[in-house]
């Protein structure tokens, strides 16, 4: 036997994904694997003798290197001796600043960091993030690539990112030998969003070396670690050869930020069995240790790894803490796709989304889902308007500005123009006018035209190998009449000179102003303190074009006020001994004065002729009076059956909101309420009247069928409000209740 | 850092780099590389600000400011598991520290030369 529930939860996305329980000995455990080490350290002349339950003559790679390089052990001996869960404490107590608890965890081993973070619950591990993230104002990377490595859309797409507030965007290849132009593109497209955003193409190590090296890229974050010996060296480094790597890019003035997340090693099949947060911790204590400014982590492309486990994802939450524990730079993750559940993908995107992190998405997908090659697009363009409203409705600074849509598309022409431009002065492969256009509108790479690859391919190779470098595109932006881009491309490489970015978690803000932790630190200490969204951001970020002001609305409702088609007979007579069998049609005070139409777009007149006709066709009598000294649907109706002979009347809102209601109920009784306005239609009124005037003779007739929409609230709830304010502004509560008739005139003139 | 006192690689100063001599071609890359003193400025503000890890990242850069692209991709290829033997590594320290004045690079490799030993990372000397 089935349950048609259970069967309909089956289907649900969610249980597309896997759930297993833990396996510590292959390493599939977030946290707390049997095998993880109890935090130890002890320290002869300056050196560590034993780390984490291991003497010195065991250390593998990595101890090493944690021990050497990156535990401060200046700080060891204080902080290994104090309890983990003091620690912990100072983490959430606002009167302990992020200097404080830093001058602990930069003194504590990986198994240490872990012991810490323990005893936190996730609400506890974000405030851990509002305190601990390095850099004040949070920030947002983007993903752009497309399938086609079409360099025209890519540029267009860069633009469209930098303009929306991206400050970091990323690309990568279909096709490796693409790299150069990839990353030319992006280049040139961010420049004209905005200057200053930050460009990388994630690509093999040397190539990625040799862009950056060029001033095609400005930044690096393909510089992965891993948390056990094995699984470094499977990814052909050492955490030398990475803090080699390191010192390389930045000898050319270029910021990099190493890469790591939980589950890489499990996946690798070299995880020791040790749990993912260990190995994390041990991660990122490399990083620090090589001299990384910062990292991307939070299980990155491994993340649909981790939360199959129990407690997935309060690891990965985890892991971004102790980055920050470490005083670096944390690119928070949410990047690949990581739920079939839109609610478990935003639940999870809300730990690092409302405390803020440095980058709150190592890559949003900024490019629709099906041109993202990282593997990724946990969430993609078209979700950005769900962004931007999440960052409204919380007064959280996701990142990213509201645009326009004339504004996107002049900003995405422009970027293919100015690729048109440095591939005409550079003499590579051709752009036509088409391409552009094309590039200007497009939703994905499927709507551009065909390019010939393989003399891209020729151009990317001449542009990777040969001379050029990216003085000549400042060159060919500026020859061919895109000085402005020009001029932001220049401002970086002389930002590259200046070396200021290459600090602790800088972006560039307002005309590449430098944010790190040196101008902008993060300096939360509870309400009153650290980034407030607040001012002209908050104002800018409000500015939503689906924002609409209710005064417009308010405005429209006045104008459509087309002179009375009712008139006034007199004071209307109340018939108190059901001396007739009269139907009262009760309007409340705005109906067919100051309001013409139902929410439904119904026109008044032709919804009260409904009500009328279906008296009619039952035979009876209709009399229409305006109640005054109410605007409630209920009042209304009550009003009008107090009126009647026949003591049953019925009350209508000039929303549309609709009642039959008889003599003696109390007033919020009734005999059919049709309380969703918006599905009303003239047939259902005619049938309102119908029943009216079968109840006035004392029949019991089948209830009016109505259709139920539960998002009709949810669509116009606003406008119900605004229209209702009107029929109030309207009560007069010593107003005397007149009956009316419909023009003469004005008969025949009510339909649309 | 005051903007207008850093200078570049090649002596210029970073307030003189401009777009119209970059059309006219009279600048090029090298006058636009980051120079070993604002390096070293970075790294003593990151020390200062705690960063004493990558403080010393930046002295590295520092030194290799002067290091060729291919170089450098040299040593890195090195460094990488299994790429040298123990004397590849030991000569090239010393010709970084001797010829390049990279004495930090140079203990950079001596210490992995000593750590890929004891982890089996080196290319066997017979190769």
């Amino acid at each position: 036997m089935r349950s048609k529930r259970f069967e309909a939860l089956a289907e649900r996305p969610v249980n597309k994904e896997t759930f297993v329980s833990t396996l510590h000995e292959a390493g599939l455990i977030p946290m707390d694997s049997p095998n993880d080490p109890a935090p130890s350290l002890s320290i002869a002349d300056g050196v560590v003798m034993e780390m984490d339950g291991l003497d010195r003559r065991d250390f593998d790679l990595l101890d090493r290197f944690i021990s050497d390089n990156a535990l401060d052990l200046n700080k060891a001996e204080k902080a290994m001796a104090e309890p983990s869960m003091n620690i912990a404490r100072m983490i959430v107590d606002i009167n302990i600043s992020r200097k404080d608890i830093l001058e602990l965890t930069l003194g504590c081993t990986p198994a240490k960091l872990v012991d810490i973070v323990r005893h936190l619950n996730v609400l506890e591990m974000m405030m851990g993030l509002a305190k601990m993230r390095a850099r004040k104002t949070p920030a947002n990377q983007a993903h752009v690539t497309n399938r086609q490595d079409n360099p025209v859309l890519l540029a267009a797409d860069a633009a469209e990112a930098a303009l929306r507030g991206f400050d970091e965007l990323e690309t990568t290849v279909g096709v490796a030998r693409y790299a150069s132009l990839n990353a030319l593109a992006i280049l040139v497209g961010s420049q004209t969003g905005r200057g200053g955003v930050l460009t990388q193409c994630a690509v093999e190590e040397s190539i990625n070396l040799a862009l950056g090296f060029k001033g095609l890229t400005n930044y690096s974050e393909t510089l992965s670690v891993y948390g056990t010996e094995m699984a470094f060296v499977d990814g052909d480094d050492t955490p030398w050869s990475k803090a080699f790597l390191a010192s390389a890019y930045a000898s050319r003035g270029i910021k990099t930020r190493f890469t790591s997340g939980t589950g890489s090693e499990a996946l690798m099949g070299h995880s020791e069995g040790k749990s993912m947060l260990y190995l994390e911790a041990r991660c990122l204590m490399v990083s620090r240790g090589a001299g990384s400014q910062g990292v991307q982590n939070g299980a990155i492309s491994c993340i649909a790894l981790t939360e199959a486990f129990e407690g997935g994802v309060r690891a990965v939450l985890a892991e971004n803490l102790i980055g920050m524990l470490l005083g670096l730079e944390v690119a928070s993750g949410n990047d690949a796709l990581s739920s079939h559940s839109e609610m478990r993908k935003t639940a999870k995107l809300m730990l690092q989304f409302i405390p803020g992190t440095d980058f709150i998405t190592s890559g949003y997908s900024s490019i629709p889902r099906y041109d993202n090659m990282f593997g990724g697009g946990n969430f993609d363009a078209t979700e950005l308007d769900d962004w931007y409203v999440l960052q409204r409705d919380l007064q959280v600074d996701g990142g990213l500005i509201p645009v326009r849509e004339q504004d996107v598309l002049e900003v995405r022409e422009k970027a293919a123009k100015a690729l048109q431009a440095v591939f005409k002065e550079m003499n590579l492969p051709s752009i036509t006018d088409k391409e552009i256009l094309a590039a200007t509108t497009a939703f994905t790479s499927q709507d551009m035209p065909d390019r010939d690859r393989p003399a891209d391919i020729k151009g990317a190779y001449w542009l990777l190998n040969k001379e050029p470098t990216v003085l000549n595109v400042i060159q060919a932006l500026a020859k061919q009449g895109f000085e402005d881009v020009a001029h932001n491309a220049l401002a970086l490489q002389k930002q590259r000179a200046l070396g200021d970015y290459l600090q602790p978690s800088a972006i560039f803000r307002d005309n590449f102003k430098v944010l790190s932790i040196h101008t902008d630190p993060n300096d939360y200490q509870g309400p009153g303190t650290g980034y407030r969204l607040e001012g002209e951001r908050w104002k800018k970020l409000c500015n939503l074009p689906q924002v609409w002001n209710p005064k417009d609305f308010m405005d429209d409702l006045s104008a459509s006020r087309h002179g009375s088609w009712l008139e006034e007979v007199g004071p209307a007579k109340a018939y108190l001994m059901e001396e007739t069998r009269e139907v009262v049609i009760a309007l409340d005070p705005a109906f067919g004065t100051a309001i013409n139409r139902t929410i439904g777009g119904l026109d008044l007149k032709d919804v009260l002729q409904a009500i009328l006709d279906g008296v009619t066709d039952e035979g009876e009598k209709a009399r229409i009076i305006r109640v005054p000294h109410t605007s409630d649907c209920a009042f209304v109706g009550a009003a009008g059956s107090n009126i009647g002979g026949s003591g049953v009347s019925v009350g209508i809102q000039s929303k549309g909101t609709t009642v039959i209601h008889c003599r003696y109920m109390p007033p919020l009784s009734n005999l059919e309420l049709f309380s969703q306005a918006p599905n009303l239609d003239l047939e259902t009124y005619r049938k309102i009247g119908q029943n009216a005037a079968r109840y006035a003779r004392k029949e019991n007739p089948t209830p009016v069928p109505v259709k139920i929409d539960n998002t009709a609230r949810l669509r116009l709830v606003v406008q119900t409000a605004l229209m209702h304010l009107l029929s109030t502004s309207l009560v007069d509560y010593k107003g005397e209740v007149m009956e009316l008739r419909i023009k003469k005139e004005s008969y025949g003139n009510g339909k649309k | 850092m005051e903007k207008s006192d850093v200078c570049t690689l090649s002596g210029k100063a970073v307030s003189d780099l401009n777009l119209e001599d970059v059309v006219n071609g009279s600048l090029k890359s090298d006058d636009f590389r980051i120079s070993p003193e604002t390096l070293i400025l970075q790294a003593e503000t990151a020390e200062a600000a705690g960063y004493r890890e990558l403080g010393l990242n930046l002295r590295r850069a520092a030194e290799l400011t002067g290091i060729d692209n291919k170089f450098i991709f040299d040593i890195y290829t090195m460094l990488r598991p299994g790429r040298s033997t123990l004397k590849d590594l030991l000569s090239q320290a010393n010709s970084l520290e001797n010829e390049h004045r990279a004495p930090l690079n140079a203990a950079l490799l001596r210490e992995t030369s000593h750590i890929y030993s004891k982890r089996g990372l080196l290319r066997a000397e017979s190769n």
